[in-house]
């Protein structure tokens, strides 16, 4: 658990980076700290292994004053992943991942072993080990970062913009690596991020902080959502956040109707009705159009999912008929837009 | 070229010749590896401290262009040493050698990237650690740069100290000028780049073995 009681820090110019911050960091969740630049989000962060040291106010790492402790032996035991992953040039990448083991006295087999582990843990083939950082794609040596700062096993990570650097596409893989991770090892995660999608994604709990240091709302990501606190936050929320705020609704309460099918490649007849083409394992393939020409389907969600995906289902689906599918991919049924909303409709009363 | 292999064929001209040669390697490399750690200890604080940057690198400046001949003979007079001391020498290029790489080594610890030493804080060096570990192998590709034309201005300066009496190989141009004799002379301009040449190779040899990682890009 991570405590910040009353913490403020002004710099030396006069600057008030972090405004009277109180929070308490639940163990083995992540909170996201997130804001438009200078609200004081990395300051924070970096009270935490005392990269800065607070102007008043305490900051306590498992009821432990951070100040009282000498802070290279702090640090060793705080995991940290920086923006464009800071791994060392001049290091392979398996003496990248084995540096903690290494400074807290560790053998250079034992920690190279640990470090292999790692690697493997990421999702990292093994034979990377021997390369050079520069010889790493970008999402790569964003791994490798968060495959050093887990070496030593701390019970605590704190990560700075860690997926800034890199392109939605790779992004969104390294965010879900994290929520796999973090299911499997349950640390306590620190994630600083300017991005709001990025902090609804990841956060168990999202900070939501404002320029000169301030904390606007410190909330689930769905009652962000729903209840900002304020005109800065519903701002810095954005738009489409009551669309958005259902990906937070489970859609267990949608009940899914027989879809009217027709198997690939079998005559197909005539109907009045959209039909939905289905292969030999009743995989969705697309619909047959009232005028007997074949069009693509829209999104699939998977019976359970979120209302968002139920609903984003139904309105992108050529028929108006949204399709479930089950962990298979098999077709389980389909929805009408007007079902969701009902749903909607009916959870408020 | 028959007086040369005349010169040569002497073996008492040899076994001086081989003298003057180690001579000239101890003159110009002690220097040498002295001022490297000198440079990096004044790299660091010109690093660290701004006010102590702008007065190095600005003394530096002012060091180079003292004419070495100069230095040679000032030294002396400030430090006492005997007039003929080979120590003179050693002094005198130390310093011209400490002067040229000061700059370069602060540069080269200016252009570590932030990041990377941030990364290096964050996950628990302590500063001499770090420095030794991190940033100072980082800077081996500049250093080494600055130390090829230390050991090259070196290897030819100590020939200007056979002018007060020193030793190495330059007491073959002093000699061959007094006897109007021309072998010694181009023995010497021959040893001289000789000598320079294989030390510039070790000292290539040596960069590449420390920094393997400033090629990897080219092995994908």
């Amino acid at each position: 658990m991570i405590e910040f009681r009353d913490v403020t820090k002004r710099f030396d110019d006069g600057t008030t980076a972090v405004n009277g911050l109180d929070l308490v960091v639940e163990a083995g969740t992540i909170t996201v700290f997130v804001g438009p630049s200078g609200c004081g989000k990395t300051t924070s962060l970096r009270m935490v292994n005392r990269m800065v040291d607070p102007t008043s106010g305490t900051v306590l790492v498992d009821g432990r004053d951070v100040l009282g402790v000498d802070p290279p032996a702090l640090r060793r035991g705080i995991g940290y992943v920086i923006q464009q992953a800071g791994l060392f040039p001049h290091r392979t990448v398996l003496d990248n991942v084995a540096t903690v083991p290494l400074l807290t006295g560790w053998t250079r087999r034992k920690a190279r072993q640990r470090a292999a582990e790692l690697l493997e843990l990421v999702g990292l083939p093994a034979e990377l080990g021997r390369r050079y950082p520069v010889q790493l794609s970008g999402g790569q040596q964003q791994r490798v970062g968060v495959a050093r700062a887990l070496a030593a096993d701390p019970p605590v990570l704190l990560m700075d913009e860690p997926f800034s650097a890199v392109d939605p596409v790779v992004r969104e893989g390294l965010q879900d690596e994290l929520l796999r991770l973090q299911a499997e090892l349950d640390k306590t995660i620190v994630f600083v991020t300017h991005d709001i999608d990025e902090a609804i994604r990841i956060g168990d709990k999202v900070a939501v902080m404002r320029t000169g240091g301030v904390l606007a709302q410190y909330a689930p990501p769905a009652e962000l959502l729903t209840r900002p606190a304020d005109d800065f936050v519903a701002g810095f929320v954005g738009k489409d956040r009551g669309y958005r705020s259902l990906s937070f609704v489970d859609s267990a309460g949608v009940e899914v109707a027989r879809a009217p099918t027709v198997a690939e490649g079998a005559e197909r007849g005539s109907s009045s009705d959209w039909r939905l083409v289905v292969d030999a394992d009743d995989r969705p393939r697309g619909w047959v159009a009232p005028d007997s020409t074949v069009v693509p389907g829209g999104s699939l969600y998977e019976v359970g999912a979120s209302l968002r995906g139920a609903l984003d289902a139904a309105l992108s689906s050529p028929s108006g008929l949204g399709v479930a599918v089950d962990a298979d991919g098999r077709v389980a049924g389909v929805v009408t837009a007007r079902q969701v909303l009902d749903v909607i409709e009916s959870r408020r009363g | 070229m028959g007086d040369i292999g005349k010169y040569l064929g002497d073996a008492g001209t040899r076994a001086a010749l081989l003298d003057m040669l180690l001579d000239h390697v101890y003159l110009s490399l002690v220097p040498l590896a002295v001022s490297v750690v000198l440079a990096i200890v004044l790299g660091l604080l010109c690093h660290r401290f701004r006010r102590v940057n702008a007065t190095l690198i600005g003394l530096s400046n002012v060091v180079y262009t003292v004419p070495s001949l100069a230095l040679f003979a000032i030294i002396p007079a400030v430090i006492g040493t005997q007039v003929l001391d080979p120590l003179n020498v050693i002094i005198a290029l130390t310093v011209y050698t400490t002067a040229l790489l000061v700059r370069p080594v602060a540069e080269a610890l200016a252009a570590v990237p932030a990041h990377v030493t941030a990364a290096a804080t964050a996950m628990g060096f302590r500063p001499l650690r770090r420095f030794l570990t991190v940033e100072l192998p980082l800077s081996v590709p500049v250093l080494a740069a600055g130390v090829r034309v230390g050991s090259v201005s070196n290897i030819s300066l100590v020939s200007v100290g056979a002018l007060i009496g020193t030793g190495g190989l330059g007491t073959l141009f002093t000699d061959g000028f007094r006897q109007r004799y021309l072998a010694p002379i181009i023995v010497g301009i021959v040893l001289t780049l000789v000598l320079a040449l294989v030390v510039d190779l070790l000292l290539v040899l040596l960069r590449d073995r420390l920094t393997p990682w400033t090629r990897a890009g080219e092995r994908l």
